[in-house]
């Protein structure tokens, strides 16, 4: 165990620094200076050459390299070229709508994908079972950014049951802040719930083929203890995996998401970074996300532990 | 289905018939047909010229004559969805394209060879996957300038290591069967029993693989022309149309609700194709009742 969480950790910090080096690469390709930038169009060559001195862009390429992982370690992700603040602020300010975005909207996909899962693997072949996964072929059909339009329509348009866009700041209160982030987080999670629906349903119906369920029924356990004590714990490791796949594939996909609900988290910050050419913002945001992502496999690995007991003992 | 029938070889015949009794694989086949034949027929023939803006048409509500309704510059909605499946169809399918390429000899290169080149493409593999691909798409058209061509770069990348995944564990299951090594001892080297016999066994597999990359590459696509980094104006696409729907959804939810439709039709059928390609060739679901 304790070398397998050894070579995952081993492989999880050379990603990231591959990932760097790549996104540091990207970046670099790019013309226009960023000193001329934040300086304008007026300055003389003698500023630029002044202020690019100063943020060390006359250094070579790898000690740049260096230099800025070094920050990157340190959460210190530089200046942004047009606000002139450090980017971690930037990020820490918006990162306060898109995490919470994505938990929400994580929960409430597990919270509908684990019984329907179950439901459906439990009346498999059944006329309920059928319903049930039709209306999941056309959840993960569902492109997330029109589904939340429609929402919109529906429910801030027409009902007016909640703001159709905005974020008043969680200093407004938890419950108007909340209310604000509800209508993105079905939006997110519900073709999410769809996907997970169709795991847990295909990882229930291989576990209920074994020998232990039979032997749960045969000594008269009722399905449904049978299906929440044995199935579903035998099918988590796919669940699993898929969950830890979608938190990354949600915390990116707020990105677009904020776009249809106005709401000032990353996504937003990306997009104005993108037009502004800001582009330490841009790779700041992408490194943290690589990062994340690294981090939650890291830890999907570690629940299979927590799930199977075998996976303890075995190297 | 007796033993006796289970070992009797498969005729091309039976094949097509038990296609043709899966329920997913004939709805999807008939939605994809149908996409298809919209994008052929938008070459030649659209309803109304979508290059013409008739303004005292503008934001008209579905009608005989405009069946999908008019957008705020007076265009037919129907026309403009025609032209835009073309650009989804064509985005999302040269990036399958360049996944299958360069994915699928990776993939036959790393089962073939095994050893330290299998784990350091496997290990550049995982690498890839810890992208967020729709971010890194997003930092691509950034980088370099938005539009359709960087749109299925950026689309493509992201599809390499998918086939390069499917490729090599259908491969692995391959390799040690008896004909290969009945072609091995034969004198066949690794790349011609790649050639003549992996990859036949693995079409399925890829097939599979290819239609759910063919409908994620749509939505990929929808979504990055829907924040402006896909395909420009005045070349229509179905993410496009619904940011332009949003502004004036009030008025005009038409706008809004008929492109949505086009993606979810489209996505829909190559997800339900690529469902019952793989019942048709999984030959556990066969022996279901």
């Amino acid at each position: 165990m304790t070398a397998y969480l050894l070579k995952r950790l081993l492989i999880g910090a050379a990603t990231l620094v591959v990932a760097s080096v790549v996104v540091f690469l990207v970046l670099e390709v790019v013309p226009g200076d960023p000193a001329r930038l934040m300086l304008g169009m007026n300055a003389s060559d003698a500023q630029v050459e002044l202020l690019r001195e100063q943020m060390g862009l006359n250094q070579p390429l790898v000690w740049r390299y260096l230099d800025w992982a070094r920050g990157l370690l340190q959460l210190d992700f530089g200046k942004s070229y047009t606000y002139s603040v450090p980017v971690a602020d930037l990020i820490k300010e918006r990162l306060v709508v898109s995490l919470p975005l994505a938990v929400i909207a994580l929960a409430l996909s597990t919270l509908i994908a684990i019984p329907v899962g179950l439901f459906a693997a439990a009346r498999r072949g059944k006329a309920s079972d059928t319903a049930a996964m039709a209306a999941a072929q056309i959840g993960v059909a569902m492109p997330n950014f029109w589904f939340a339009l429609l929402l919109v329509y529906v429910f801030a348009v027409w009902l007016r049951l909640v703001p159709a866009g905005g974020f008043p700041g969680w200093s407004a209160g938890i419950w108007p802040a909340l209310k604000a982030l509800i209508l993105p987080a079905v939006a997110l999670a519900l073709p999410q719930a769809a996907i997970l629906s169709r795991v847990t349903r295909a990882a229930l119906i291989e576990v209920l083929g074994e020998d232990y369920i039979r032997t749960a029924r045969a000594k008269g356990m009722p399905m449904r203890a049978v299906l929440w004590r044995h199935a579903l714990r035998n099918a988590m490791i796919p669940v699993l995996t898929i969950m830890g796949l979608q938190f990354a594939f949600l915390l990116a996909g707020t990105i677009i998401i904020e776009n249809v609900f106005y709401l000032p988290g990353l996504g937003r910050l990306v997009f104005q970074a993108i037009t502004q050419r800001d582009l330490i913002v841009v790779e700041s945001v992408v490194m943290l996300l690589v990062a994340i992502v690294v981090l939650v496999n890291l830890v999907v690995d570690l629940s299979y532990a927590l799930v199977d007991p075998r996976l303890r003992t075995r190297q | 289905m007796s033993d006796a029938a289970q070992h009797k070889p498969e005729t091309l015949n039976d094949v097509v018939w038990r296609a043709l009794a899966n329920r997913s694989f004939v709805i999807g086949l008939l939605i994809t047909l149908a996409v298809a034949a919209m994008a052929l027929v938008s070459f030649f023939w659209t309803p109304f010229d979508v290059t013409r803006l008739v303004v005292a048409d503008r934001m008209q509500p579905p009608s005989s004559t405009h069946w999908f309704g008019t957008d705020h510059f007076g265009r037919d909605v129907l026309s403009m969805i025609m032209l835009g499946s073309r650009n989804s169809i064509a985005v999302a399918l040269v990036a399958v394209g360049i996944g299958m390429g360069i994915g699928v000899p990776l993939g036959c290169w790393a089962a073939a060879r095994g050893g330290w080149i299998d784990e350091a493409l496997m290990r550049l593999n995982d690498l890839v996957f810890a992208f967020p691909a729709l971010l890194s798409a997003v930092m691509i058209t950034a980088v370099f300038g938005p539009g359709a061509i960087n749109a299925i770069i950026a689309i493509g990348i992201f599809n390499i290591p998918v086939f390069a995944r499917v490729a090599r564990a259908g491969a692995l299951a391959i390799w040690p069967r008896e004909y290969i090594l009945a072609a091995r001892a034969a004198g066949k080297g690794p790349a011609r029993i790649t050639v003549e016999h992996i990859l036949p066994n693995i079409a399925n597999l890829l097939l599979v693989q290819g239609t759910i990359q063919f409908a994620l590459g749509i939505l990929a696509e929808a979504g990055l022309s829907y924040v402006g980094l896909g395909a420009q104006p005045p070349m229509p696409s179905w993410g496009r149309m619904l940011f332009d729907a949003q502004t004036v959804m009030v008025v005009a939810p038409w706008l809004a609700l008929f492109p949505g439709c086009a993606i979810l039709l489209t996505v829909l059928g190559l997800n339900l194709l690529g469902d019952g390609i793989s019942d048709i060739f999984d030959p556990r679901a066969r022996r279901r009742p």
